[in-house]
């Protein structure tokens, strides 16, 4: 069996804006579905400064914990105008907000995990993307039993992948370096 | 790449997992690079195993695509962008050699001047009023994708004294998996700018190729565009392909 090298990752620029954000880009659901939750947050670098060239991509189950996917054979129930994938890049003052519905539990290998959105941030002066988990304050059983969470052992640390509740949904803030650094993932 | 091993989730669904291929990419910590300084993270990484969230990608349709998306000549009414016409193309395959059919490309560029149709983008090269260097294409079913457009200039940026960024086009691809994510930049053969470029040398040295198109006279046009050939290879799964799969396409020098 041969290998093929990958292909490297590289930044994207100051001139995102051009080529990334679509018009539908953070809406994860249809504006007016029932049960559609807003995410909203800020991004910010080591200095505390708001950053204004970032993209934030969101990566979802359904609300059954489902993915409409080749690789999820259980297949998706259709949950009209849903589409599990948000993207929308910082304003002026850095911040971001997609419009989705709560997923639910996904199956782990030992178990269900914790509901979870997967998050990606791209952004200038980032070689390549960082990627945190969101996870809901209100499912406080369900995340002390995530493996996930679970191999994350600082407590504060681990504090920074459980969103905020805010009157339209959810707030989650994004620290890149520094005090209350988000935790990022290898995947 | 090692081999990794396959996994179920405890209801017994299978769970491929992805190679990591971490010797591939630049590091988030980037002296060469300043902006790097207050945009990584100083905690070291958590390891995710792969699970249904990181396998699974949208699968986006062909309605994401306009009929000229993929032509950045034929945007504009009234006239064609200046400069040197060339039509990019090649395949996205994953490492282990898969075609990775029907999965978005994205690109974007700056005009044959070297500038950015961006508010931010101010340095003294002339906007091209027919380009706006913004690309879609879908790979067909075998994996290839194809754009049409002119060659982007140079252009200076404040890194370092005197630097300039290699002509390059950003490219955006979703592959077929979270994991597979991938945002990156192509170069032209023999740049004379890479050498003092950080974005090309923060990628491990014997990775840097990867990312240079190679020209490919053989596709060329007549009295019409040359051609750019460039692969791209997105994280696989570590495991052999069946039997049919495994005639891959190799580059036709
Ligand atoms: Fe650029």
């Amino acid at each position: 069996m041969s290998t093929y090298p990958t292909t490297p990752s590289q930044t994207v620029g100051p001139y995102l804006h051009i080529g990334l954000p679509w018009p539908d880009g953070p809406f994860a659901v249809d504006e007016g579905t029932p049960g559609a939750v807003w995410i909203r947050g800020t991004v910010r670098d080591g200095a505390g400064e708001l950053v204004a060239d970032a993209l934030v991509e969101t990566w979802q189950a359904d609300p059954d914990g489902r993915f409409d996917h080749p690789d999820d054979p259980r297949g998706a129930r259709s949950y009209p105008g849903f589409r599990a994938f948000g993207r929308c890049p910082t304003d002026g003052e850095g911040s971001y907000g997609i419009l989705t519905l709560k997923p639910g539990a996904v199956p782990g290998p030992d178990g269900d995990q914790a509901p979870h959105i997967d998050v990606s941030v791209f952004a200038r002066g980032m070689l390549h993307r960082v990627v945190t988990r969101l996870y809901f304050p209100e499912e406080e059983a369900a995340n002390a039993a995530d493996p996930v969470l679970a191999s994350v052992e600082d407590p504060e640390a681990r504090a920074t992948l459980v969103a905020g509740t805010a009157p339209d949904g959810y707030r989650f803030d994004i620290r890149l370096q520094g005090e209350g650094e988000t935790v990022f993932f290898d995947i | 790449m090692p081999t990794t091993p396959e996994a179920r989730t405890g209801s017994g669904l299978y769970v491929p997992q992805y190679v990591r291929d971490h010797d591939t990419h630049p590091p988030l910590d980037y002296p060469g690079y300043n902006s790097t300084a207050l945009r990584h993270p100083k905690r070291p990484l958590t390891l995710l195993p792969h699970t249904l969230t990181e396998v699974t990608s949208p699968v986006l349709g062909h309605e994401r695509v306009g009929e000229l998306d993929h032509d950045l000549t034929r945007q504009h009414e009234g006239g064609e962008p200046q400069g040197q016409r060339i039509t990019v193309h090649g395949q996205v395959r994953d490492s282990d050699g898969r075609p990775v059919p029907h999965t978005l490309v994205e690109v974007w560029q700056a005009n044959a001047a070297g500038r950015y149709r961006h508010t931010g983008d101010n340095w003294p090269a002339p906007l091209d009023p027919y380009f706006t260097g913004v690309g879609r294409a879908m790979t067909d079913a075998e994996g290839f994708y194809r754009f049409v457009t002119v060659r982007p200039g140079a252009y200076p940026w404040k890194n370092h004294q005197n630097a300039w960024r290699p002509a390059h086009i950003h490219f955006s691809l979703f592959g077929q998996a979270f994991t597979q994510r991938l945002v990156t930049q192509m170069y032209f053969p023999d740049d004379p700018l890479f050498f003092q470029d950080p974005m090309w040398n923060s990628v491990p040295e014997e990775a840097r190729e990867r990312m240079v198109a190679r020209f490919d006279y053989g596709s060329t046009e007549p009295e019409w565009a040359l051609a750019y050939r460039w692969d791209i290879v997105l994280r696989g799964r570590g495991q052999t392909p069946f039997e049919s799969e495994e005639e891959i396409a190799e580059d036709d020098e």
